[in-house]
């Protein structure tokens, strides 16, 4: 019986090969959808993963977390406030349109108004244009970040979005989940052009033929992407042959996508972070640090990495992960009940005490048993808690609200950057700058935040990265808040797809220089 | 039989308004709409701005006479995730669903009537034991896993047939666009079709069954037998055609169970109709979508029960429902 299976798989394969043969095209499912067409309506995965196929950035990073031109061929800094960008030349839009300096300067404008941008480029006071290939980008003040952010500005065709469209509305209208122009056409500089697109069903890409690297060696001819929810069925789907390149793949699948004669598995180190943190507010015995130290003692971040995650995250022991420039290696998890034990004692609670915790369940890999996990780790040190799991769409605004002692939360940095795990999730929180937003530990040390103030404003690298070290060394030491591990990143692609060479651990795969052979 | 109409559809219209109350007051419940619209690190404030320009901000009675002096006129609101009138969105996605209904329908009375008559009249045979046998194992799988199992089976295993996706359509008199006219739309509806039929299929079996069984002990069974009439005429005229009544009552009853197990199969089968695009707008708090979803639901509900009863008093005209009760 299963030789018959095999025989009639390799039949079928064999045909499958064959019409991969004549046309490169490849066949996408993600686990989401961009909601538009407009690259400045969301900050959202989906959205950059659109982006980079449609349009182009002005540098873009590598593998090893470099900075690669695109759009821009070099760049040099002119003063502490200035970065000097150089264009590239005779680069076309997808409307027949030349792109120039007036386009870069059109989207940066564009993109100090999306609400979900803005952030991003507050720190810049301007876009000058210089001549028609070279810009200068002026920050407030100095600031190390320009390229990080310059990774943002994906240049629109200004003559494109000029004018009005068939509704009388102004074609660059941007308005969150409305019927805008841009949310349905789009021109760009980008490998690919829409061809055809049914919201949350399937997207038709098409090569562009006039595209500007000519040195990719990208052979993808069309894609069609199809948002797949289902893990089971993204895998399925995979493994059926009904498509070519999956994200993401759940650890259970790993094995079977490695075993199928059919698929492999890519995977890298990823950046986001799952933690928890430990509301200072709620509980009293959280202002102790022996206490967070003992929770951190209690929480074995290498067993669930091992036993839930079945081996496909990191531990974490800090925020930012191995190849962010506050890295420190020295910075290990911590994993010891008996000095747990100890700290509670000393800290006199050696009989412990009862939390509420909150966690989501459909947010991050695994996030609901891996909040059960650390609650029966905590069991140990006799601290009783009451934990409760919500889908993410009620978990957020519960998270807002702070309405539980522990939160789990986790986070991946839009810049690639240390300072924003600091900003977001353990500065003192400040309802005019937006720190500590998602700080629901109430965690509160005006010395760190003054430390990534300073450096959020120095350009020598080497001495930005010594101080954002110290911030990761001080809030180990404090035990802020538990970092537990950064989730892995997996991808699932057909034989053929050399998929090892486009994927990154940002998750915007450059489909563009994709090769697909046989 | 005009007078039953009327009050069937003030009825309706009764039903409808109280569901639109219901979805409307549990939207709170269902979370933040903006969290789903806006990048992560938006700030509060900015998020604040956008509720209020939005609505959202407003009593719920305010809101609420929003939304139904809209709906009074056929506007049902704009999803937020498709940017277009929510009627329109579920309108765009009810061929897929009905057709999926009909495949697996299909299959039921395909399978059901000549299983559960041959049951009825072989008791004893080994066929009947299989039948029955499996039909038990039918009513205690899941339809998910009976779906994933397929999947499993017959795409990765077999090859034979695709693992999602309704494949290739073609447009029907520019109405809908249909699955049932390529051979790959065919080869797409197998296996959903059946993972939805599986459901039913058990109950049908031993409803027809049980009922023939009834039915083949009754006098006037027996007289047609004993008169000579053929086996055949007996057994399908005869004593079929009385089975059928209480099978339409169920099989109206199980129209609402029906909706509620396409849900499931579409989502598992990626398959893009309306129990699929219902699931995903509760993952996005799609507040928009979700109501419109569950008063177009509702009046399918309210069609569908009204249709029962008319054919009710077709098959037997002893049922009179249009006469008040006395």
């Amino acid at each position: 019986m299963k030789k018959i299976f095999k025989s009639m798989a390799g039949m079928v394969l064999a045909t499958t090969l064959a019409v991969g043969a004549q046309a490169a095209t490849l066949k996408v499912a993600y686990d989401s959808d961009p909601v538009s067409l407009d690259p400045h309506e969301q900050l959202s995965g989906g959205t950059l993963q659109m982006s980079h196929l449609l349009f182009d950035p002005l540098v873009r990073w590598d593998q090893d977390m470099n900075f690669e031109p695109r759009l821009a061929t070099k760049w040099e800094r002119k003063d502490d406030l200035t970065m000097r960008f150089y264009l590239r030349k005779g680069v076309k839009f997808h409307s027949g349109n030349d792109f120039t300096a007036k386009d870069v300067k059109w989207t940066f404008d564009r993109l100090k108004s999306s609400p979900d941008y803005r952030a991003i480029f507050e720190p810049f006071a301007d876009l000058k244009v210089v001549d028609d290939y070279t810009i200068d980008l002026v920050t407030r003040k100095p600031f190390p970040l320009v390229l990080n952010n310059a990774t943002y500005i994906f240049p629109m065709d200004s003559v494109f979005y000029s004018g009005e469209d068939d509704k009388g509305q102004p074609k660059d209208r941007l308005v969150k989940h409305a019927d805008t122009f841009a949310s349905r056409n789009a021109s760009g500089t980008g490998p690919y052009i829409v061809e055809r697109r049914q919201q949350g069903v399937r997207t038709d890409y098409k090569r562009f033929a006039e595209y500007w690297d000519k040195q990719s060696p990208g052979n993808v001819k069309t894609i069609t992407l199809t948002p797949i929810k289902e893990g089971p069925t993204r895998v399925a789907a995979l493994l059926a042959g009904d498509v070519d390149f999956i994200f993401p793949v759940p650890p259970n699948d790993h094995d079977r996508i490695n075993r199928s004669a059919r698929s492999d598995l890519v995977t890298l180190p990823g950046t986001r972070l799952i933690t928890l943190q430990l509301n200072q507010d709620r509980v009293e015995a959280f202002k102790d640090k022996r206490v967070r130290q003992a929770i951190n003692y209690a929480i074995n971040n290498e067993g669930i990495v091992e036993r839930i995650m079945r081996g496909f995250a990191t531990a974490a022991g800090q925020q930012g992960p191995k190849g962010y420039v506050g890295y420190v290696d020295e910075l290990k998890p911590q994993f010891d009940l008996e000095k747990a034990k100890h700290l509670m004692k000393e800290a006199g609670y050696e009989d412990g005490f009862s939390i509420t915790m909150l966690a989501p369940n459909n947010r991050y890999i695994n996030d609901a048993r891996i909040a059960q996990a650390a609650a029966s780790m905590l069991a140990r040190i006799n601290i009783r808690v009451d934990l409760k799991t919500l889908p993410k769409a009620q978990y957020w605004p519960e998270f807002d609200l702070r309405s539980a002692d522990i939160m789990l939360i986790g986070w991946h940095s839009d810049t690639e950057d240390s300072a924003n795990f600091t900003e977001y999730l353990t500065a003192c929180a400040d309802e005019k700058t937006g720190w500590g937003q998602y700080n629901s530990g109430n965690y509160c040390n005006q010395v760190i935040d003054g430390m990534v103030r300073s450096a959020n404003q120095e350009t020598d690298m080497a001495k930005r990265a010594a101080i954002l070290q110290d911030v990761e060394r001080t809030l180990y030491e404090e035990a802020a808040y538990v970092p537990l591990h950064w989730q892995n990143l997996a991808w699932g692609a057909g034989k053929g797809v050399q998929a090892e060479s486009v994927v990154n651990v940002m998750n915007f795969p450059y489909l563009g220089d994709l090769v697909v052979t046989q | 039989m005009l007078f039953f109409l009327f009050r069937r559809l003030m009825q309706g219209l009764a039903v409808m308004s109280v569901i639109s109350l219901i979805s409307f007051s549990i939207q709170d419940n269902l979370g933040d709409p903006l969290r789903e619209m806006v990048g992560q690190s938006v700030s509060e404030a900015e998020r604040q701005a956008l509720r209020q320009e939005m609505g959202l901000n407003d009593p719920f009675l305010v809101q609420y006479g929003r939304f139904m002096s809209r709906a009074v006129r056929g506007d049902l609101g704009t999803s937020y995730f498709f940017k277009e009138p929510a009627l329109k969105v579920i309108m765009a996605k009810l061929p897929a669903t009905l057709e999926l209904v009909f495949g697996a329908t299909l299959l039921i009375v395909l399978i059901s009537v000549p299983s559960g008559v041959y049951c009825a009249i072989r008791p004893r045979s080994w066929l009947t034991r299989v039948i029955l046998g499996v039909s038990i194992l039918g009513i205690s799988i899941p339809v998910f896993l009976t779906a994933i199992f397929c999947i499993f089976f017959f795409s990765i295993e077999l090859g034979w047939l695709p693992s999602y996706g309704r494949g290739e359509l073609v447009s029907v008199f520019g109405l809908w666009e249909s699955g049932y006219f390529t051979k790959d739309g065919i080869l797409h509806l197998v296996l959903p079709c059946f993972a939805l039929a599986s459901i039913m299929l058990p109950l049908f079996i031993r409803l027809i069954r049980s009922e023939m069984v009834e039915a083949l002990h009754t006098e006037y069974v027996k007289f047609a037998k004993a008169k000579g009439l053929k086996k055949a005429r007996v057994y399908f005229v005869h004593a079929l055609k009385n089975t059928m009544l209480p099978v339409l009552t169920v099989g109206g009853v199980q129209i609402g169970t029906m909706v509620a197990y396409t849900i499931l199969t579409e989502s598992v089968f990626q398959w893009p109709g309306m129990g699929f695009l219902f699931l995903e707008a509760v993952h996005r708090v799609d507040t928009p979508l979700i109501v419109a979803y569950l008063i177009v639901v509702g009046g399918i509900f309210v069609i569908v029960n009204t249709l029962v009863d008319v054919l009710y008093g077709l098959i037997n005209p002893t049922v009179n429902l249009a006469r008040p009760a006395q």
